[in-house]
C-alpha cells in the first residue's frame, strides 16, 4: 500500500474515534438524548471492511448494513458529518430529519442500510439485500454486520439458512467486542465461541484481528471476492473491542478497567497504525499530528453546526408515514 | 371466478408487467400454494421469482423487507397469519417505520399476504384475526377483500402500492365463486356510487374511484377484472369501503367473510322484519373509511360490526369510537360488537359453532336494536 493510502485510514479511523469522543461530550452536555451507542475501539473493522467496497463511477455497487452502532459506519462510508450529529441531536437538518436519531440513520445513494435497533434483525434485511443483488444480477455483496449478541438470535441462523442454500452473495461480518451490553462471551455463548457457527451451513468463517486494519483489509477483500464470485455467503470473524460501555448510560461494572486498558495499550487500531505509519512508511510525526488535528477541527465543527441547528420541525410530525 | 384464482391471476399479472415484483413463503413454488393461490406462478416465472422458502417465517420476513428496501416489490405469502406472528417484528419495525425512520429517505413497498381468520375445525393456534394487530400500527395499509373482484384488483393495488401492505385473506372464501364482471358498471365520475343492476338480492354494490393507470408500466397483457364496455377496471383504491347493500334503519360493518354473514342477515332482516340495514364493505383495516361509515350512520342512526376477531381493542372498537366521536348525535341506539367469543378458539364443531358469530345472532341482535322485539 502507498503511505497515502494509509495516512487516508488512518484519517478515517481518527475521524471516526473524534466523531465518537464530540459525540459523548454533546449526550454529557444534554444535545444527545436517549441511546447512543459509541464505537470507540472497532474503527478498524468498518474502516478496513470499506477499503474493499466495489463502486461503479461514483456510486457503491455493494450494500452495507449494521445494528444501532451505526456512527462510523455511516461517517466512513460518506456521510457528512455535520448531517449525522445533527441526527444525533435531533435536528431538521439530520440524516432522518430528527426522527430516527442515532440508531435510526441511513443513506439510499451509499447504499447504507441503517441504522437498525433490533439487535439481529439487520442480519435477515441484510440477507435481504444480498437476494436484491443476486435476482438483479449486479454483482454487488451485501455487508452485514452484527455483534455477538446479535449472533445468538435465531433470525441470525434462519438467515445464514437461506443465504447458503440460494448462495446469495452476504459478507457476515461479525464484530464480536466480547460483550453483549454487559454480558460477556463465556455467559452467553455455549462452546465460548462464535467462529463455528457457520459450519453447519457451510459457510466458512475467517477469523480476523478486528484491531488491525491492515488484517481487516486482507481478509475482507478475500471474503468480498469470495461472495461476489457466486460462492454463496461467508463470515469474518472480527476479534474486536469497545472501550465505553453499551451505550452512553451503562457505567461498564461487568468489566474491570484493567481489562480496558491492557487493550488500550497493547492493541489499539489507531495506535497501531500511526506507529505503522511512523516507522514503515517514514510518515513524519507532524503530519500525522496534522490529520489528527484536522479530524478534531472537522468534529468540531460538526458538533457546533449540529447544536445550532434547528430543532426538528414540528410541521414534520405527521409527514413520512404512508407515501402517496 | 374463485378467490384463490383472482389471487394467482393479480399476482401473475403484475409479475408480467414488472420484473421487480417476486412471490417468496412456504410452498408457494413446486407445491403451487398451500391453498393454491400460486397454481402454476413457478412454471410461468420460473425459481427465481416463484422462491420456495424453508418454514422460517422470521428469516424470511426480514429477508423480503430487505428486498424492498433495495428496490424491488417482494410479496410475501404466510402460509397462514397465525405463523406471521413469528415474524411480526418485520412487519411493525422493519416494514412500517423504515419510511419514518429515515425521515422519508427509505421506502419499503411490500406486501405480506396470506389467510387470516377462521378457518374452521382448526382449534386455537390456527383460528385468529390479526387485523386488528395490524390496524393499530401507523405505516401499514391493512386490507381485507371479500369478493374475488376485490381480492384481484385489491392486490393488483397492493403491489404498485409504495408502501408496506397487509393483505388479510380467508381460507373459507380461498374455494367461493364470485361474479368477475357482469353485475358491475364503470362509473362516469369517480366516487361517485352506482346501482349494481340485475341482482336478485337486490345488492346496491359499489367499487367507487376506478383507477385508470394503465399509463404507468408496459400493458401488454389484457386485464380481465371487471371488464364494463371499452373499459376496465384493474386496481381498487386500497383505502375505501363499499357499500354493498343501501338501507335506512342501521349500517352494518364488516369485513372479509363477516361480510358474507352481513349480507345474509340483511336479507332476513328485511324480509321477516322489514329492517333495511345498510351493509358496508370495510376493505380497508388501515385507514379506516371513516367518511362512507360515518355519512352512513347519520342516515341510519344505529351501526353495528361483525368481526371474527375478538372484541377487545378490535376493529368494531374502533368503528365505534369513531361513530361515536364524530356522529354521537345522529345515534338512535348503542353501537353494538358482534365478535368471536372472548376465548381461544375451541376445536369441538359444537363449541367453535357457539364461538363465532353468526347469522342468527347477528338478525336477533339486530332486530332488538331496531325496536322489533
Amino acid at each position: 500500500m502507498h503511505s497515502e493510502e494509509v495516512l487516508a485510514l488512518f484519517r478515517k479511523m481518527v475521524e471516526a474515534r473524534r466523531f465518537e469522543e464530540k459525540a459523548a461530550e454533546l449526550y454529557t452536555q444534554g444535545h444527545i438524548r436517549g441511546f447512543c451507542h459509541l464505537y470507540i475501539g472497532q474503527e478498524a473493522v468498518i474502516v478496513g471492511v470499506a477499503k474493499n467496497i466495489k463502486y461503479l463511477q461514483e456510486s457503491p455497487l455493494d450494500s452495507v448494513i449494521t445494528s444501532y452502532r451505526d456512527h462510523a459506519h455511516m461517517l466512513t462510508l460518506g456521510v457528512d458529518p455535520r448531517i449525522i450529529m445533527a441526527e444525533l441531536c435531533g435536528k431538521e437538518a439530520g440524516c432522518s430529519k430528527g426522527k430516527g436519531g442515532s440508531m435510526h440513520m441511513y443513506s439510499k445513494p451509499l447504499n447504507f442500510y441503517g441504522g437498525n435497533g433490533i439487535v439481529g434483525a439487520q442480519v435477515s434485511i441484510g440477507t435481504g439485500l444480498a437476494l436484491a443483488h443476486k435476482y438483479n444480477n449486479d454483482g454487488g455483496v451485501a455487508l452485514i454486520f452484527y455483534g455477538d449478541g446479535a449472533a445468538n438470535q435465531g433470525q441470525v441462523y434462519e438467515s445464514f439458512n437461506m443465504a447458503a442454500l440460494w448462495k446469495l452473495p452476504a459478507v457476515y461480518v461479525l464484530e464480536n467486542n466480547r460483550y453483549a451490553l454487559g454480558t460477556s462471551i463465556p455467559r452467553a455463548v455455549a462452546g465460548n465461541s462464535l467462529i463455528n457457527r457457520g459450519d453447519p451451513f457451510g459457510i466458512p468463517t475467517i477469523i480476523v484481528d478486528g484491531m488491525d486494519v491492515f488484517d481487516v483489509i486482507d481478509k475482507s477483500r478475500e471474503a468480498i471476492d469470495y461472495a461476489r464470485s457466486g460462492n454463496g455467503p461467508i463470515i469474518l470473524h472480527m476479534d474486536t473491542y469497545r472501550y465505553r460501555g453499551h451505550s452512553m448510560s451503562d457505567p461498564g461494572t461487568y468489566r474491570p478497567r484493567s481489562e480496558i486498558e491492557q487493550i488500550k495499550k497493547e492493541r489499539d487500531p489507531i495506535v497501531k497504525i500511526k506507529s505503522e505509519l511512523l516507522t514503515t512508511y517514514n510518515v513524519s510525526p507532524e503530519e500525522i499530528e496534522r490529520i489528527e488535528e484536522e479530524a478534531e477541527r472537522l468534529m468540531k465543527t460538526a458538533a457546533e453546526f449540529a447544536i445550532n441547528a434547528e430543532e426538528a420541525d414540528v410541521g414534520q410530525l405527521e409527514t413520512d408515514i404512508i407515501l402517496s | 371466478m374463485q378467490v384463490r384464482t383472482a389471487i394467482r391471476d393479480a399476482i401473475a399479472e403484475e409479475m408480467r408487467r414488472d420484473r421487480s415484483v417476486f412471490l417468496m413463503g412456504e410452498e408457494v413454488g413446486r407445491y403451487n400454494g398451500a391453498y393454491k393461490a400460486s397454481q402454476g406462478l413457478l412454471d410461468e416465472f420460473g425459481e427465481q421469482r416463484v422462491i420456495d422458502t424453508p418454514i422460517t417465517e422470521y428469516g424470511f420476513a426480514g429477508i423480503g423487507v430487505g428486498t424492498a428496501l433495495a428496490g424491488l416489490r417482494p410479496i410475501v405469502e404466510f402460509m397462514t397469519f397465525n405463523f406471521a406472528m413469528q415474524a411480526i417484528d418485520h412487519i411493525v419495525n422493519s416494514a412500517a417505520k423504515t419510511l419514518y425512520m429515515s425521515g422519508g429517505a427509505m421506502h419499503c413497498p411490500i406486501v405480506f399476504r396470506g389467510p387470516n381468520g377462521v378457518p374452521r375445525g382448526v382449534a386455537a393456534q390456527h383460528s385468529q384475526c390479526f387485523a386488528g394487530w395490524y390496524a393499530h400500527v401507523p405505516g401499514l395499509k391493512v386490507v381485507a377483500p371479500y369478493t374475488a373482484m376485490e381480492a384481484k384488483c385489491l392486490l393488483k393495488a397492493a403491489i404498485r402500492d409504495d408502501n408496506p401492505v397487509v393483505f388479510l385473506e380467508h381460507e373459507v372464501l380461498y374455494g367461493q365463486q364470485f361474479e368477475m364482471r357482469d353485475d358491475i358498471r364503470l362509473l362516469s365520475k369517480p366516487s361517485e356510487s352506482v346501482l349494481m343492476e340485475g341482482d336478485p338480492a337486490r345488492r346496491t354494490g359499489v367499487y367507487l374511484s376506478v383507477h385508470e393507470d394503465s399509463s404507468t408500466g408496459p400493458t401488454q397483457q389484457k386485464n380481465d377484472c371487471g371488464e364494463l364496455g371499452k373499459k376496465s377496471i384493474e386496481l381498487l383504491p386500497l383505502d375505501k369501503a363499499v357499500i354493498m347493500r343501501h338501507g335506512t334503519d342501521i349500517t352494518i360493518t364488516a369485513f372479509s367473510i363477516s361480510v358474507m354473514h352481513a349480507m345474509e342477515a340483511a336479507g332476513i332482516l328485511w324480509e321477516k322484519h322489514g329492517i333495511s340495514a345498510e351493509v358496508i364493505n370495510l376493505i380497508s383495516l388501515r385507514p379506516i373509511d371513516r367518511d362512507t361509515i360515518v355519512n352512513s350512520v347519520m342516515k341510519t342512526g344505529r351501526i353495528i360490526n361483525i368481526e371474527e376477531g375478538w372484541s377487545a381493542c378490535g376493529i368494531g372498537s374502533e368503528i365505534i369510537s369513531i361513530v361515536t366521536e364524530t356522529a354521537f348525535d345522529y345515534l338512535d341506539a348503542e353501537p353494538v360488537r358482534i365478535t368471536s367469543a372472548d376465548v381461544p378458539m375451541p376445536y369441538s364443531k359444537q363449541l367453535e359453532d357457539l364461538a363465532l358469530p353468526n347469522v342468527d345472532m347477528i338478525v336477533n341482535r339486530i332486530a332488538r336494536m331496531c325496536g322489533r322485539r
